[in-house]
Protein backbone atom coordinates (compact mmCIF):
# COMPACT_ATOMS: atom_id res chain seq x y z
CA UNK A 1 0.00 0.00 0.00
CA UNK A 2 3.00 2.49 0.77
CA UNK A 3 4.87 1.75 -2.08
CA UNK A 4 1.25 2.16 -4.29
CA UNK A 5 0.87 5.79 -2.56
CA UNK A 6 4.38 7.13 -2.92
CA UNK A 7 3.88 5.89 -6.59
CA UNK A 8 0.86 8.23 -7.05
CA UNK A 9 2.90 10.70 -5.68
CA UNK A 10 5.55 10.20 -7.92
CA UNK A 11 2.56 10.82 -11.01
CA UNK A 12 1.70 13.76 -9.22
CA UNK A 13 5.12 15.26 -9.42
CA UNK A 14 5.39 14.09 -13.04
CA UNK A 15 1.75 15.56 -13.66
CA UNK A 16 3.34 19.03 -12.51
CA UNK A 17 6.29 18.84 -14.78
CA UNK A 18 4.56 18.02 -17.56
CA UNK A 19 1.99 21.35 -16.68
CA UNK A 20 5.48 23.36 -16.59
CA UNK A 21 5.41 23.87 -20.90
CA UNK A 22 2.47 25.90 -19.44
CA UNK A 23 5.20 28.35 -18.13
CA UNK A 24 7.07 28.22 -20.72
CA UNK A 25 4.75 28.75 -24.16
CA UNK A 26 1.87 30.54 -22.38
CA UNK A 27 1.32 33.88 -24.20
CA UNK A 28 0.29 35.82 -20.78
CA UNK A 29 1.19 36.31 -17.13
CA UNK A 30 -2.28 34.78 -16.32
CA UNK A 31 -1.23 31.98 -17.93
CA UNK A 32 1.99 31.37 -15.57
CA UNK A 33 -0.11 32.25 -12.41
CA UNK A 34 -2.56 29.40 -13.60
CA UNK A 35 0.46 26.63 -13.39
CA UNK A 36 1.53 28.63 -10.21
CA UNK A 37 -2.29 27.24 -9.06
CA UNK A 38 -1.58 24.05 -10.35
CA UNK A 39 1.89 24.06 -8.38
CA UNK A 40 -0.51 24.21 -5.33
CA UNK A 41 -3.56 21.80 -5.80
CA UNK A 42 -0.99 19.10 -6.66
CA UNK A 43 1.08 19.97 -4.04
CA UNK A 44 -1.50 19.62 -1.49
CA UNK A 45 -2.11 15.87 -3.26
CA UNK A 46 1.53 14.81 -2.57
CA UNK A 47 1.53 16.59 0.90
CA UNK A 48 -1.64 14.19 1.57
CA UNK A 49 -0.22 11.29 0.47
CA UNK A 50 2.84 11.55 2.25
CA UNK A 51 1.13 12.34 5.43
CA UNK A 52 -0.56 8.75 5.39
CA UNK A 53 2.84 7.03 4.64
CA UNK A 54 5.46 8.85 6.69
CA UNK A 55 5.37 11.95 7.73
CA UNK A 56 1.50 12.58 9.60
CA UNK A 57 2.33 16.17 10.17
CA UNK A 58 2.19 17.15 6.44
CA UNK A 59 -1.53 17.17 6.62
CA UNK A 60 -1.19 20.75 8.26
CA UNK A 61 1.35 21.87 5.72
CA UNK A 62 -1.71 21.32 2.89
CA UNK A 63 -3.85 23.54 4.88
CA UNK A 64 -1.41 26.12 5.02
CA UNK A 65 -0.52 25.72 1.40
CA UNK A 66 -3.91 26.08 0.17
CA UNK A 67 -4.11 29.37 2.33
CA UNK A 68 -1.15 30.36 0.65
CA UNK A 69 -2.54 29.51 -2.48
CA UNK A 70 -5.11 32.30 -2.31
CA UNK A 71 -2.66 34.51 -0.89
CA UNK A 72 -0.27 34.48 -4.05
CA UNK A 73 -3.43 34.84 -6.23
CA UNK A 74 -4.45 37.54 -4.30
CA UNK A 75 -0.99 39.41 -4.32
CA UNK A 76 -0.70 38.65 -8.41
CA UNK A 77 -4.08 39.68 -9.40
CA UNK A 78 -3.63 42.79 -6.97
CA UNK A 79 -0.48 43.40 -9.27
CA UNK A 80 -1.80 43.14 -12.96
CA UNK A 81 -4.72 45.57 -11.67
CA UNK A 82 -2.73 48.09 -10.70
CA UNK A 83 -2.60 48.76 -6.75
CA UNK A 84 -5.24 50.22 -4.55
CA UNK A 85 -8.19 52.41 -6.02
CA UNK A 86 -7.98 55.05 -2.62
CA UNK A 87 -5.15 56.83 -4.34
CA UNK A 88 -7.12 57.63 -7.13
CA UNK A 89 -9.34 60.68 -5.80
CA UNK A 90 -6.85 63.27 -4.02
CA UNK B 1 -11.87 -1.59 1.96
CA UNK B 2 -8.16 -1.70 0.16
CA UNK B 3 -9.55 -2.27 -3.08
CA UNK B 4 -11.94 1.06 -2.79
CA UNK B 5 -9.13 3.30 -1.52
CA UNK B 6 -7.09 2.71 -4.69
CA UNK B 7 -9.93 2.84 -6.66
CA UNK B 8 -10.59 5.89 -5.84
CA UNK B 9 -6.83 7.20 -5.79
CA UNK B 10 -6.89 6.39 -9.42
CA UNK B 11 -9.70 7.88 -10.20
CA UNK B 12 -8.33 11.31 -8.57
CA UNK B 13 -5.21 10.28 -10.43
CA UNK B 14 -6.91 10.38 -14.26
CA UNK B 15 -8.69 14.00 -13.34
CA UNK B 16 -5.58 15.05 -12.33
CA UNK B 17 -4.25 14.44 -15.89
CA UNK B 18 -6.92 15.32 -17.43
CA UNK B 19 -6.63 18.76 -15.52
CA UNK B 20 -3.09 18.85 -16.82
CA UNK B 21 -3.98 17.61 -20.49
CA UNK B 22 -6.60 20.59 -20.46
CA UNK B 23 -4.13 22.92 -19.72
CA UNK B 24 -1.38 21.77 -21.83
CA UNK B 25 -4.12 21.71 -24.87
CA UNK B 26 -7.58 24.60 -24.66
CA UNK B 27 -6.64 27.57 -26.70
CA UNK B 28 -6.77 30.26 -24.09
CA UNK B 29 -6.31 31.31 -20.62
CA UNK B 30 -10.58 31.32 -19.56
CA UNK B 31 -11.08 27.69 -20.95
CA UNK B 32 -7.37 26.54 -18.86
CA UNK B 33 -8.43 27.98 -16.03
CA UNK B 34 -11.69 25.91 -15.98
CA UNK B 35 -9.90 22.77 -16.89
CA UNK B 36 -7.18 23.39 -14.05
CA UNK B 37 -9.96 24.20 -11.30
CA UNK B 38 -12.83 22.14 -11.97
CA UNK B 39 -10.76 18.81 -13.05
CA UNK B 40 -7.88 19.16 -10.76
CA UNK B 41 -9.73 20.02 -7.26
CA UNK B 42 -12.28 16.76 -8.33
CA UNK B 43 -9.52 15.34 -8.61
CA UNK B 44 -8.04 16.17 -5.43
CA UNK B 45 -11.19 15.58 -4.04
CA UNK B 46 -11.25 11.71 -5.37
CA UNK B 47 -7.57 11.39 -3.72
CA UNK B 48 -8.37 12.71 -0.27
CA UNK B 49 -11.60 10.42 -0.05
CA UNK B 50 -9.28 7.71 -1.10
CA UNK B 51 -7.06 8.63 1.34
CA UNK B 52 -10.00 9.03 4.15
CA UNK B 53 -11.59 5.63 3.24
CA UNK B 54 -8.24 3.99 4.83
CA UNK B 55 -7.44 6.59 7.51
CA UNK B 56 -6.55 5.61 10.87
CA UNK B 57 -8.53 7.63 12.92
CA UNK B 58 -11.55 9.85 12.88
CA UNK B 59 -9.21 13.41 13.16
CA UNK B 60 -7.49 12.14 9.96
CA UNK B 61 -10.80 12.17 8.28
CA UNK B 62 -11.88 15.40 9.82
CA UNK B 63 -8.87 16.72 8.93
CA UNK B 64 -8.47 15.29 5.20
CA UNK B 65 -12.43 17.02 4.98
CA UNK B 66 -11.15 20.39 6.29
CA UNK B 67 -8.11 20.42 3.86
CA UNK B 68 -10.58 19.45 0.82
CA UNK B 69 -12.75 21.76 1.91
CA UNK B 70 -10.51 24.63 2.20
CA UNK B 71 -8.58 23.86 -1.15
CA UNK B 72 -12.26 24.16 -2.93
CA UNK B 73 -12.86 27.36 -1.66
CA UNK B 74 -9.18 28.46 -2.34
CA UNK B 75 -9.47 27.46 -5.91
CA UNK B 76 -12.48 29.45 -6.56
CA UNK B 77 -11.34 32.14 -4.71
CA UNK B 78 -7.74 32.28 -7.03
CA UNK B 79 -9.91 31.18 -10.34
CA UNK B 80 -11.46 34.27 -9.86
CA UNK B 81 -8.67 36.45 -9.11
CA UNK B 82 -6.80 35.18 -11.93
CA UNK B 83 -9.24 35.73 -14.38
CA UNK B 84 -10.20 39.25 -13.26
CA UNK B 85 -6.53 39.92 -13.84
CA UNK B 86 -6.31 38.20 -17.19
CA UNK B 87 -9.10 40.55 -18.13
CA UNK B 88 -7.14 43.71 -16.73
CA UNK B 89 -4.17 42.42 -19.33
CA UNK B 90 -6.38 42.66 -22.14
CA UNK B 91 -6.80 38.59 -23.16
CA UNK B 92 -10.30 38.69 -24.44
CA UNK B 93 -12.50 35.98 -23.65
Amino acid sequence: MNAFLLGTALFLLINIGVGMIRIFRGPSAADRMLTAQLFGTTGIGVLALLSVTTIPAALDVALILALLAVLAAAAFSQRIRGTDRTRERP
Amino acid sequence: MTVLSIGLILVGCFFFLAGTVGLLRFPDVYSRLHALTKADILGLGFLLLGLAVQASSWMVVLKLFIVWWLALTASAAASHLVARAALAEGVEP
